[in-house]
């Protein structure tokens, strides 16, 4: 597959938020302000591309050949969140105003279902090496992107009368749910 | 706290999916039938029991420092375990719930039962707990996916033997509410009729 497509599918088509419902709680949870939602994204987006490539090397160069494919969820979940662990302490070091704005989100990372969701559907669709890393790469800028929308959103939403039971959490879900609707609009794009 | 409290509060007052909002992933994704959404919700109760009751014996054990990871693969073992039992024996239930299986590894309820209840009660008290949880995912998945089946498809229990046509065969479907955005705008409307019914509640006590 052309590489190109690849990204244009992940971003856009196949928005892994939008159309895959992977990594609905961070989606959620650090959305109320662009500030924190690009940090997050930036996060994310290191930890999934590198995710990718590790995972690819690990399971067809050591569980493959030794026929361990079964421990797969089990040795990813732990290179993720070792990985997370490594950019944990980087940020801390080069940004402490960005590590307190991600506050708990960070170390959350782990439990980001589309890390673990991209490296499992790498291995399960027989990408490449380097169609891995692009489709990590695609799906954490598709996540990137549905985030700082939302909190884009979420902002004016702040200022907005909403019904008191649909405050915070349903009236965003609700907004995800139209954002949904505009981006199957791209869906025969590729 | 009394065992019966323990249980009713996965079930109402710390429902999981409708008032703590974790693991919303696999609730969005494989509710878009009444049989996915009942097999998600019974998966991740088993895997919630048996997560809950290992790390409560084992609490004592793990150095507190690197409790998260070890956490991470009590519970991967036994989504690992339910994977290949569920590949073995119930194949359809395995093709229908697909990536999501594996995914229950990272679904947040388990790990924040683990880090919040199983880690600091005794055995008893964390199975009731567990399966507390369970039931209350179970729950919200369930209705959900009843919902979206009747109105989206006009059937209920499709994909089983027991089959029914809702409003008639002729009924042509709201396909929004199968489709992801329907996922998302029924589970906000969810959410908010919830929280009025327990704040009603709260203020009737």
């Amino acid at each position: 597959m052309n590489l190109l497509t690849i990204l244009v599918s992940t971003v856009f088509v196949n928005n892994y938020v939008f159309a895959r419902f992977l990594g609905i709680c961070p989606f959620l949870g650090v959305s109320q302000k662009t500030e924190t939602a690009t940090g997050m994204g930036l996060a994310v987006t290191f930890v999934i591309t590198m995710a990718s490539a590790i995972t690819y090397l690990v399971y067809h160069s050591i569980l493959d050949p030794l026929g361990i494919g079964y421990l797969q969820t089990l040795t990813f979940i732990l290179i993720i969140a070792s990985l997370v662990q490594f950019i944990e302490l980087v940020i801390r070091k080069m940004s402490p105003s960005l590590y307190n704005g991600m506050g708990v989100f960070l170390p959350l990372i782990t439990t980001n279902c589309v890390v673990l969701g991209v490296t499992i559907i790498n291995i399960q669709d027989n990408l490449t090496f380097l169609d891995s890393v692009i489709n990590g790469l695609g799906a954490s800028l598709g996540f990137f992107l549905a985030l700082i929308l939302l909190a884009g959103v979420r902002e004016k939403l702040e200022l907005a009368d909403v019904p008191e039971a649909l405050k915070g959490v349903p009236i965003a879900l609700v907004s995800a749910g139209l954002m949904s609707i505009a981006f199957s609009g791209f869906s025969g794009l590729v | 706290m009394k065992l019966s409290n323990i249980f009713k509060n996965g079930i109402f007052k710390e429902n999981p999916v409708l008032v703590q909002l974790v693991g919303l992933c696999s609730v969005l994704a494989v509710t878009t039938t009444t049989v996915n959404g009942l097999s998600m919700g019974l998966a991740v109760t088993a895997v919630l029991l048996g997560s809950n009751i290992v790390i409560s014996l084992m609490r004592n054990i793990i150095p507190d420092k690197i409790r998260i990871p070890a956490f991470i693969v009590v519970i991967a073992t036994f989504v690992t375990l339910l994977e290949m039992f569920l590949n073995a024996y119930m194949q359809s239930i395995y093709n229908a719930l697909g990536i999501f299986l594996p995914l229950i590894v990272v679904n947040c309820t388990i790990l924040a039962r683990a880090e919040s209840f199983a880690s600091k009660n005794s055995v008893v008290p964390s199975m009731v707990d567990g399966l507390g949880m369970g039931l209350g995912f179970t729950f919200a998945v369930t209705v959900l996916g009843i919902v979206r089946e009747v109105f989206g498809n006009g059937t209920f229990l499709g994909g089983t033997d027991f089959v029914i046509n809702v409003f008639g065969e002729a009924y042509p479907g709201a396909g929004i509410l199968v489709a992801p955005a329907g996922a998302f705008i029924l589970l906000g409307i969810f959410i908010a009729v919830f929280n009025v019914v327990l704040n009603k509640k709260k203020k009737t006590n």
